[in-house]
């Protein structure tokens, strides 16, 4: 037979074997290789940071609720959501995120700039009873999250597993991370030490309840910060290493 | 097996030669609609790879990428398409932002693009609080009413939404303080519970009078600074009148307490990071057409 078939392979065990080498290999060099360029892809902007020990407790409930269910934080570079969200996301800002939290679905809106554009008092009021002030919202209620004090004696464990999967927390972060997080929702602490390691992150009590810091104080000092800590006057969308 | 293929009498196919119970397997090759497609698309990728972004290296600054013969970049069409449409909107929001709020007002065109924008951007950023119809909630104002805690001309509306209320990242935010009376120990509960028949009494509601009487001139004291002699509010404190049938968080004899007793700070957002001079005076307009602008 002279003209090609599959006859060829699947009689020669060796050329088979070949075969399926250079297969694989295309497939994994396609699969493997832009892992080892993650890094490069990331835009070099100032101002991202590793989460405050009160706000990474704060995403582990929003984990723990699926907040990402119905809620994405990813902008995409559309006209449409960057009118609406503002800026479009950048990998820079998801970088410090295990796992990364940009969601598929919008039941709700897109949370990645929600920070600082409503009050706490906003927030505790809808968490609490989401219709009290957007009737026709459809999201759950969650008004347990102020009532049960926040749990964080996993804090240090979940700063050192952090640091594992590649957030520079440094050994001074670990040391002081139980000292920032009652500090952060506290009206009367010091903050000093705390900005100095987490430069721009909001200090107040969160929960409209300073006795107490609870699971709502962490979960709003997160949604707080979520998308403002790089600032856009100052990112240049042309340079090369900003594009896509 | 033998050296010339064999055809399957019925079909005219080629056989492989294996025959199990006496059914032969067919040689069928792919139809060749299928391998066509697979070709196609083979060359297809090939051609996005040219003309498109694709290959990330390292490189560069640290990074660096295929860019594709037709240069195409997502970020920069956005990009592109934002300016634009900022640049169609600019037209009118420049000449608003350059005249004195009232001047807008007076402009019949200026007016009517303040109006569209301004409901546009009050559905976006306003309206999660206040309300899609502005109606307001327990705790968040009702702006189609004539009831203005901080004033309810066009200047003030502006100067509210630009600072913002109890805003402390913004220098110049609106602030007031109620005292917390009895957590912070300025009032003993008998005191307070006076306070609050006498308001339920300057607001027209079912009150105990012996009781009111002694309020009055604890109210005197303490909240007639603020909240004025007669209880009509003061806009430039911030401080609502307490004599309408109009209740932020609530007028019935419990609500009230609570108000006394923990006092209350509520807080907006300053705007003027997010939205520009322009946006802010056609948010004024629009809030202040309402149905309760001064």
């Amino acid at each position: 037979m002279s003209k090609f078939s599959h006859e060829k392979f699947e009689k020669n065990s060796i050329l088979l074997l070949v075969g399926i080498l250079v297969m694989v290999a295309i497939g994994g060099l396609v699969e493997i290789v832009p892992l080892f360029l993650v890094k490069s892809t990331i835009e070099k902007v100032e101002g991202i940071r590793p989460y405050s020990p009160l706000e990474l407790e704060g995403r582990q409930i929003y984990v723990r609720e699926g907040c990402y269910v119905c809620h994405s934080q990813m902008i995409r570079s559309l006209r449409a959501e960057v009118e609406r969200y503002g800026h479009y996301s950048l990998a820079a800002e998801s970088m410090y995120d295990h796992p990364f939290q940009w969601g598929s679905r919008r039941t709700g809106p897109d949370l990645a700039r929600v920070g600082g554009k409503y009050s706490d008092d906003w927030h505790r009021v809808h968490m609490d009873d989401p219709r009290a002030v957007v009737p026709e919202s459809i999201m759950p209620g969650y008004p347990f999250l102020a009532k049960t004090p926040l749990n964080y004696s996993d804090l240090v464990m979940r700063l050192k597993a952090n640091r594992v999967a590649g957030v520079p927390y440094t050994d001074e972060m670990i040391a002081t991370a139980v000292e920032d997080l009652e500090a952060q929702s506290n009206p009367d602490a010091d903050w000093d030490g705390l900005l100095e390691r987490y430069p721009g992150a909001v200090t107040r009590d969160f929960d409209g309840n300073p006795e107490v810091i609870s699971e709502l104080d962490a979960l709003v000092a997160y949604l707080q910060m979520l998308g403002t800590l790089v600032d856009y006057d100052v990112f240049e969308p042309e340079a090369d290493g900003n594009q896509r | 097996m033998s050296d010339k293929p064999k055809i399957d009498e019925i079909s005219g196919v080629e056989t492989t030669g294996h025959s199990w119970d006496g059914i032969e397997e067919l040689n069928t090759p792919l139809p060749k609609w299928w391998v066509w497609t697979l070709m196609a698309t083979v060359v297809w990728s090939l051609g996005y790879v040219v003309l498109m972004p694709a290959i990330p290296f390292p490189g560069g600054d640290g990074w660096s990428y295929t860019k594709g013969l037709l240069g195409y970049s997502q970020r920069e069409i956005v990009t592109r398409q934002v300016e634009a449409n900022e640049a169609a909107l600019d037209v009118y929001r420049d000449q608003i932002a350059a005249l004195p709020i009232e001047d807008v007002q007076n402009n019949d065109e200026l007016f009517q693009v303040a109006l569209a924008s301004g409901r546009s951007l009050f559905g976006d950023n306003c309206a999660p609080c206040h309300g899609s119809g502005a109606q307001g909630a327990v705790g968040f104002p009702n702006l189609n009413d004539d009831d203005w805690l901080w004033g309810g001309t066009l200047e003030d509306i502006q100067v509210t939404i630009t600072h913002g209320i109890r805003w402390e990242a913004d220098d110049e935010t609106r602030i007031n303080d109620m005292p917390a009376f009895i957590k912070d120990e300025l009032l003993s509960s008998e005191e307070a519970r006076a306070v609050v028949e006498f308001v339920l009494q300057l607001s027209e509601q079912d009150h105990d009078a012996a009781l009111a009487a002694e309020g009055e001139t604890i109210f005197a004291d303490q909240c007639a600074m603020c909240h004025g002699e007669g209880g009509e509010g003061v806009a430039m404190m911030g401080a609502p009148n307490l004599t309408d049938a109009i209740w932020l968080f609530g007028g019935d004899r419990e609500t009230i307490m609570e108000s006394v007793a923990l006092g209350r700070r509520g807080q907006m957002p300053a705007w003027a990071g997010r939205l520009s001079e322009g946006d802010i005076k056609e948010l004024a307009i629009y809030v202040h057409s309402l149905g309760g602008g001064e």
